[in-house]
């Protein structure tokens, strides 16, 4: 039955609106003009122009007319909206509406477990790796789906974009309009957009493993596909496809503000402007995302106040986490204030209707409403190129609008109407007619009464008199049919039933049968008295309010321990201090150094001061920063891209995470630099970034500018996968490791002198050009080394190719073949006493450093940690310990010698005018156990100063304080909450192979181990 | 045995002999202090025959207290005799005098809750012998397995740690502890106290991942409510049976259980959250036990509840980021500062058996933020012994305790200062060459460097 139901009901629409004419009909034909006249209604044509008392005609789905001064003319169906407003219909610009979502999409982003499978299992001539799909079209697999279209247009949404969030290279999304007809009738545009993101979606392919691999093969996607137009060996459809798609509007999906920045980036080196669907934390840099020129679309999605009425359950959420909930809803704004073109979507908000809720929020917390209709209407429209088809109410387009009961951004507002492609779908049932007022009511058996109806369902009714009596009544009304029920308690007793119709309008009169409870039956009729006296009432709204901020200033970075002001350069005269300089003046004991400009000015005894503030360094010592040459902090998305054993196209510099706390606590250990590098999950890495813990800046400004690129090799266990992983990925010995080399570099020699020969269509090739690089002089390598064997053999392996060694770094056997390094002037960069973690560390011995520094190899102390990073100077003071090398010679382990690796001895690394202000005070000898760094300047900016560093503990804890009894004020009223959960800072080592499951969402929220690798 | 191994790691010339080995191991036989040239398991020491003077330097007792020129005086392995040596004058002729001027004495160092000697190479399954399978392992017992020739505990012993608690590790109870001295053939002899301790892990929420661990909150608080439950109704089953009349039925981790009841044996539980300390406290004081907390990152956020309750705390390593984001970015570093000042008995440990040797470092760490050098080193001696009680016979230097203790040029908390030079175990003047000093003397040898 229901199956026959069903069947009648498709036939009988399909007969009633069809409209295609490529298709054949069952029966007569029913074809219709649509001709509908909207009457006294304010049109809103657009963000810029109201019609008041408007008329609005339209014909076949298309708008014939708007104006004030049009006729009717005879034909059309005539709907009177006195009183109603007209709005165009919203515009979505990303939504996965009408497509089967893949739910191993979403869950896999990048990372998660390696299968060892290398290259697409797709069947066809498509892409080497999945994540590259930009033959998808949506408009080839798009379906309506009707029950989400009536979602959204009850949010008040016409049309939307749609797009396959699935991959790197997404292919091309479709923009739709929500009737629901028939996919040839909805169809706005076949091919909206490019699409993009960093996550590879459902691809099993294992590469990328990280955010930085993401980011290197959409870099190499691009270089192919420019390839591939000059080519005659081989078809790919993916890439044909990526070439025709090329000159549409290009959306990225890359949320959050270091992701846009990134994208960005990307863009700008292949001419591209991106369109940025971003996650609604723009406020937290605005400067830089407007520095973008990016249109953005943006989420008005906020995250719910946490649970903090357990003390110890608000301990383990973050002051950012605070501050990001009580800020989001004031993003909208803020992205206005900034003049940035934006868009809104409805994207990630559990449902439509919350929509309107979050929107209203953000006008109160800054938004103009005319910004707002714009952001869901033009603008929108133009990015996805269909504004000469939708977003303003114009004759000629669809007609695609809203009717409403009032300005669409009040909290009263009812949605009546959407319609689309002149199709009418009715949200809220539109009773012209308002029966609010007070009536003369009378009915048989009782007399007269006093009605007064307060609300849509909310009534009541009076008698004065010797009776007198005050009661409330319930109201019914289904378009012009009334229900009216109360209870006067006597005369009669019982319930009063009425039910009726409104038998005339102006001015409204209702009539119709009572019963009464004894059983009679009898007339009543309403009319019209006066209108009741309005009664201010209180906005109820669905829920409390989101947090607003109002003045709440903004701290860079958006972290703990950030800054409301910027930190400056600061003129500073160290005095009377112990100086370790690392020149050949040795430890000066009551010597100054002056900071000027970033720079050291001065190094000596009694240097004036001048105009700088003079700093009583009397039984303090003076040191140059501490150099991390092994680091893997501020990186996000994964520190290895393991899935193969070649990876030197991926570059850490991609993914610096300038919000890392670990910054900060490394300022608060005197390190001023350090070398962010790739892990050791394969032979040859991915490029490694030199920064400087410059806290608060933004990404691409910590990085260390004129410094030399470097790029991390490894050798030994983990490369082998020894330890972990699946045994599939070659190389599985040490004999393999070598032959990894000698064939990556085979083919950079063959690569490069292709690439000399000219008119040559030499495919470029990321990976190999890096290595070019290499054997040029023009990278140099840190390689991650334990035990001598191997050792050995990329010395051999670097002689016979022709490339230079620049770093053994970990290198715990270097004391075995300490005269090999030092003939080929390789650095050491090792632990001070770490051991028996592994196998290949059975001999480590905490004299390593003393041996390679004797031998005359250039040594250091690193970290790859984190946590010991934070004291390297102590593990400098290991070097004393164990061997017993000089104190001035043990602290150049973790300052001067790897300034000289890395090659930036000439900026940093010792204390000699005109060198960088990398500067630590320390409270005492800095290779002690008891020395804390009390200042540490970078550039001659004080990025931590011990003191200040408890001012701001404690302004942080009013800080939360204040947020804390907002989230309770927030719960109190009935907010929602979630439970707070808990994040530390990711934590990588080496050997943190995927680190993500769920694309970017466990960035700050993993906690790492606190081993090496 | 010995020839086996000797010949294994004696120098690298092919021409070795059999002659060759049999001379080294007599020299062995004969000098045990210089054996650079040995195995790397250092042949324990003899038992002491000479009465031993130390004379003149800065006598750290390991109780608070400081003699800046002071003595210690040991005969047959014990201390008889310890103070101001500007007061007293030694007859020298039975006794080996020793002048220790500006040099520095302390009780050896105690390393609590470690797996030395149970594990050798992380990363090699083979050499992992510190988690058995199974949530509730009372019967598990650390001793055993402990391997005296593992080339860790002499690294050890020539930073200062002379002693440690080895325990099992995993499930919801992990088995019994023992402590060892780290001089020994083998387990008997190496044993302090015999199954000392019995160690809990608290089930608790794993921390960072958030809503990614697989698990939804829910079903993660309901998995620890489960663990508790069955942790309590083994505690509360166990102590029946070890009331009543033996069981026609034996069980054997049941019987495991009883020296904790009956008061043999201290309750070790690690937590680290306050509220899982406060939980781990009061679940213990239901069966009559004042556990002892181990880990207790937080316990800083509770002093009062633990002073209270009497509960020591064996703080997790300070070297340690902090807990939250949001926390004090030197945290770690003052927790056992601030338990101690407000007068809770704290010791402080270390992470990973191979780390062991860095325990001075963290009292020196302790020291650096926020108590006095003397207090700090309590942490890693009187304190420790006080907390595993074995305080009647080691953690200070007291006339009757065993003379464990060492000599050191300098600060023995401070790396900069560390420097071993002698060391007594029970009196016995022990070898403080290790597997490293011998790989530094051979290839430096080899680049004839010193």
């Amino acid at each position: 039955m229901k199956k026959i139901l069903l069947a009648f009901a498709l036939v009988f629409s399909a007969v009633f609106v069809l409209a295609q004419q490529t298709y054949p009909v069952n029966g007569s034909f029913d074809v219709r003009s649509g001709q509908y006249a909207f009457t006294n209604a304010t049109i809103v044509v657009n963000a810029n122009q109201t019609i008041s008392n408007g008329i609005l005609l339209i014909k076949n789905q298309v708008i014939q007319s708007v104006g004030t001064d049009t006729s009717v003319p005879k034909g059309y169906v005539v709907i009177n909206l006195k009183g109603k407003y007209i709005y165009p219909s919203l515009i979505d610009a990303f939504t996965s509406y009408g497509i089967p979502v893949d739910p191993s999409a979403a869950q896999r982003g990048f990372g998660g477990q390696r299968q060892s499978i290398f290259t697409s299992t797709k069947k066809g001539a498509y892409n080497w790796n999945a994540a590259i799909r930009p033959e998808t079209e949506v408009r080839t697999i798009f379906s309506i789906d009707s029950k989400k279209a009536d979602d959204l247009r009850k949010a008040g949404f016409g049309s939307v974009n749609v797009i396959n969030r699935d991959g790197i290279a997404r292919g091309t999304s479709a923009a739709v309009t929500l009737n629901d007809e028939f996919e040839h009738k909805v169809v706005l545009r076949d091919q909206s957009a490019a699409n993009y993101s960093f996550s590879k979606g459902s691809s099993t392919n294992d590469y990328p493993t990280s955010l930085m691999g993401s980011i290197a093969l959409l870099r190499q996607t691009y270089l192919d596909a420019a390839w591939y137009k000059n080519q005659k060996e081989e078809y790919n459809i993916s890439l044909d496809e990526f070439n025709k798609q090329q000159n549409l509007p290009q959306i990225f999906e890359a949320d959050g503000w270091q992701n846009i920045l990134r994208a960005d980036k990307i863009g700008k080196e292949f001419g591209k402007q991106y369109i940025i669907k971003s996650n609604g934390d723009e406020y937290q840099r605005i400067d830089a995302v407007k520095a973008t020129g990016a249109s953005l679309i943006i989420p008005i999605t906020y995250p719910k106040a946490y649970d903090v009425e357990d003390p110890a359950e608000a301990r383990n959420v973050t002051l950012a986490q605070m501050k990001a909930w009580e800020m989001a809803s004031s993003n909208p704004g803020i992205l206005e204030k900034a003049g940035i073109n934006f868009a809104l979507t409805s994207f990630g908000l559990d449902n439509a209707r919350e929509f309107w809720a979050n929107i209203r929020t953000a006008i109160e917390s800054g938004l103009t409403e005319k910004q707002a209709l714009l952001a869901v209407t033009e603008v929108p429209a133009k990015l996805l190129g269909i504004s000469d088809k939708v977003g303003s109410i114009e004759k000629g387009k669809l007609a695609n609008f809203l009717i409403t009961s009032d300005n669409l951004f009040k909290s009263t507002n009812i949605i009546h109407e959407n319609w689309v492609q002149g199709k009418r779908y009715i949200v809220n049932k539109m009773d012209v007619s308002d029966l609010k007022g007070i009536y003369n009511l009378n009915v048989d058996g009782v007399g007269a009464l006093i009605l007064k109806v307060t609300g849509a369902t909310t009534a009541s009714i009076e008698r004065s008199g010797a009776d007198s009596v005050k009661t409330t009544a319930t109201l019914g009304r289904n378009g012009d049919w009334i229900t009216l029920s109360f209870n006067l308690k006597k005369n009669p007793k019982g319930d009063i039933r009425l039910t009726g119709y409104i038998s005339s309008e102006l001015p409204i009169a209702m009539k119709g049968e009572s019963a009464l409870s004894d059983g009679s039956e009898g007339k009543w009729t309403a009319t019209f008295k006066e209108a009741g006296k309005e009664t201010p009432k209180r906005e109820r709204s669905e829920e409390p309010k989101s947090a607003l901020a109002t003045n709440v200033p903004l701290i860079y970075p958006f972290q703990s321990f950030g800054n409301e002001i910027q930190p400056k350069s600061e003129s500073v005269l160290l005095k009377n201090a112990t100086v370790w300089t690392n020149e050949k003046e040795g430890i000066l004991q009551n010597a100054d150094v002056l900071l000027e400009n970033g720079k050291i000015k001065a190094v000596g005894k009694n240097l004036a001061a001048g105009t700088a503030k003079v700093v009583d360094a009397t039984g303090k010592h003076v040191t140059p920063g501490v150099i991390d040459e092994h680091s893997h902090i501020g990186i996000t998305g994964g520190v290895n891209e393991g899935a193969q054993s070649v990876s030197s196209e991926v570059r850490v510099g991609d993914v610096l995470n300038s919000e890392d706390v670990n910054i900060y606590r490394q300022l608060a250990g005197g390190v001023t630099s350090s070398q962010l590098l790739h892990g050791s999950a394969n032979p040859i890495g991915g490029q490694s970034q030199l920064i400087k813990l410059r806290w608060g800046k933004l990404p691409e400004e910590l990085k260390f500018a004129g410094a030399d690129g470097f790029i991390k090799f490894a050798l030994g266990e983990n490369v082998k996968q020894s330890n972990f992983g699946s045994g599939q990925r070659f190389p599985v010995t040490r004999m393999g490791v070598e032959q990894t080399f000698v064939d990556a570099f085979t083919r950079a020699k063959d690569y490069e002198t292709a690439l000399k020969v000219k008119g040559n269509n030499v495919r470029r090739d990321l990976e190999l050009d890096a290595l070019v690089e290499i054997l040029n002089n023009k990278r140099f390598i840190t390689c991650h080394s334990y035990v001598q064997s191997e050792i050995n053999m990329l010395i051999h392996v670097a002689d016979s190719l022709g490339f230079k060694i620049n770093t053994f770094t970990h290198i715990l056997e270097g004391y075995k073949v300490a005269d090999k390094m030092k003939a080929h002037g390789i650095a050491a960069s090792t632990f001070s006493d770490w051991w028996a973690y592994k196998f290949e560390v059975a001999e480590a011995i905490p004299y390593n450093g003393k041996i390679m520094h004797n031998v005359g190899v250039t040594t250091a102390f690193n970290s790859d940690d984190a946590e010991m990073a934070r004291r390297l100077n102590q593990e400098a003071g290991k070097a004393v310990l164990y061997g017993g090398v000089s104190e001035e010679d043990a602290f150049k382990f973790v300052s001067l010698n790897p300034a000289k690796m890395l090659h930036i001895d000439n900026k940093v690394g010792s204390l000699k005018a005109g060198k960088d202000a990398d500067v630590v005070v320390w409270s005492d000898h800095p290779l002690s156990i008891y020395a804390k760094a009390e200042k540490t300047f970078v550039d001659g900016v004080l990025y931590w100063d011990i003191e200040k560093d408890a001012l701001k503990l404690k302004q942080q804890q009013a800080e939360r304080a204040r947020l804390i009894q907002k989230m309770l004020d927030s719960k109190n009223k009935g907010g929602r909450t979630q439970r707070p959960t808990g994040t530390t800072s990711t934590l990588y080592n080496c050997e943190t192979a995927s680190d993500f499951s769920n694309g970017f969402e466990a960035i700050n929220s993993e906690e790492g181990g606190h081993h090496h690798e | 045995m010995i020839f086996l191994t000797v010949s294994k790691q004696s120098t690298q010339k092919k021409e070795d002999t059999i002659m060759n080995k049999t001379i080294l191991t007599l020299f062995l036989a004969m000098a045990t202090s210089v054996s650079a040239f040995a195995q790397a398991n250092i042949s324990p020491a003899k038992a002491q025959t000479k009465k031993v003077i130390l004379l003149g330097g800065v006598v750290h007792t390991g109780n608070g207290q400081v003699i800046n020129n002071g003595y210690v005086v040991f005969e047959k392995g014990k201390i008889t005799g310890v103070g101001d040596a500007t007061v007293v004058k030694f007859a020298t002729n039975d006794a080996e005098l020793i002048n220790i001027n500006g040099k520095h004495v302390y009780p050896g160092f105690i390393a609590p809750v470690n797996t030395l000697g149970l594990v050798e190479y992380e990363s090699i399954k083979a050499t992992l012998d510190f988690q058995e399978i199974g949530n509730l392992n009372p019967h598990i017992r650390s001793l055993v397995a402990y391997n005296t020739d593992s080339k860790v505990p002499a690294t050890l012993r020539s930073n200062g740690v002379l002693m440690a608690q080895i325990r099992p590790s995993g499930g919801v109870i992990s088995g019994s502890s023992s402590i060892v001295q780290l001089d020994a053939w083998n387990w008997e002899d190496a044993a302090i106290k015999t199954d000392d301790g019995m160690h809990v892990n608290w089930p608790t929420v794993p921390r960072g991942r958030g809503g990614r661990t697989g698990f939804s909150s829910e079903s993660i608080t309901e998995r620890i409510q489960g663990a508790i439950s069955e942790l309590s109704s083994f505690f509360a089953e166990a102590k029946a049976y070890n009331e009543g009349a033996k069981p026609a039925e034996t069980n054997t981790r049941m019987a495991a259980m009883a020296k904790l009841f009956k008061g043999e044996q201290k309750l070790y539980i690690t937590a680290n959250t306050q509220k899982d300390i406060v939980a781990a406290v009061n679940f213990a004081k239901k069966f009559n036990v004042t556990p002892v907390i181990i880990g207790g990152s937080d316990a800083y956020l509770i002093t009062d509840f633990l002073k209270q309750n009497n509960v020591a705390v064996i703080v997790k390593q300070p070297h340690a980021l902090p807990n939250n984001i949001d926390d004090d970015v030197n945290m770690p570093y003052k927790n056992a500062a601030i338990l101690y000042n407000a007068g809770v008995t704290v010791a402080v440990s270390i992470d990973d058996f191979w780390q062991q040797r860095n325990l001075p470092f963290m009292a020196g760490t302790v020291a650096a933020w926020g108590l006095d050098k003397e207090k700090a080193l309590q942490t890693i001696t009187l304190n420790t012994a006080k907390i595993l009680g074995i305080d009647k016979t080691v953690g200070s230097l007291e006339i009757g305790k065993d003379a464990t203790l060492f000599i050191s040029t300098g600060d023995a908390l401070d790396m900069k200062s560390n420097k071993i030079e002698k060391a007594f175990i029970q009196g016995r003047d022990i070898n403080l060459d290790n597997l490293h000093k011998q790989l530094d003397k051979k290839f430096s040898d080899k680049y004839t460097i010193k």
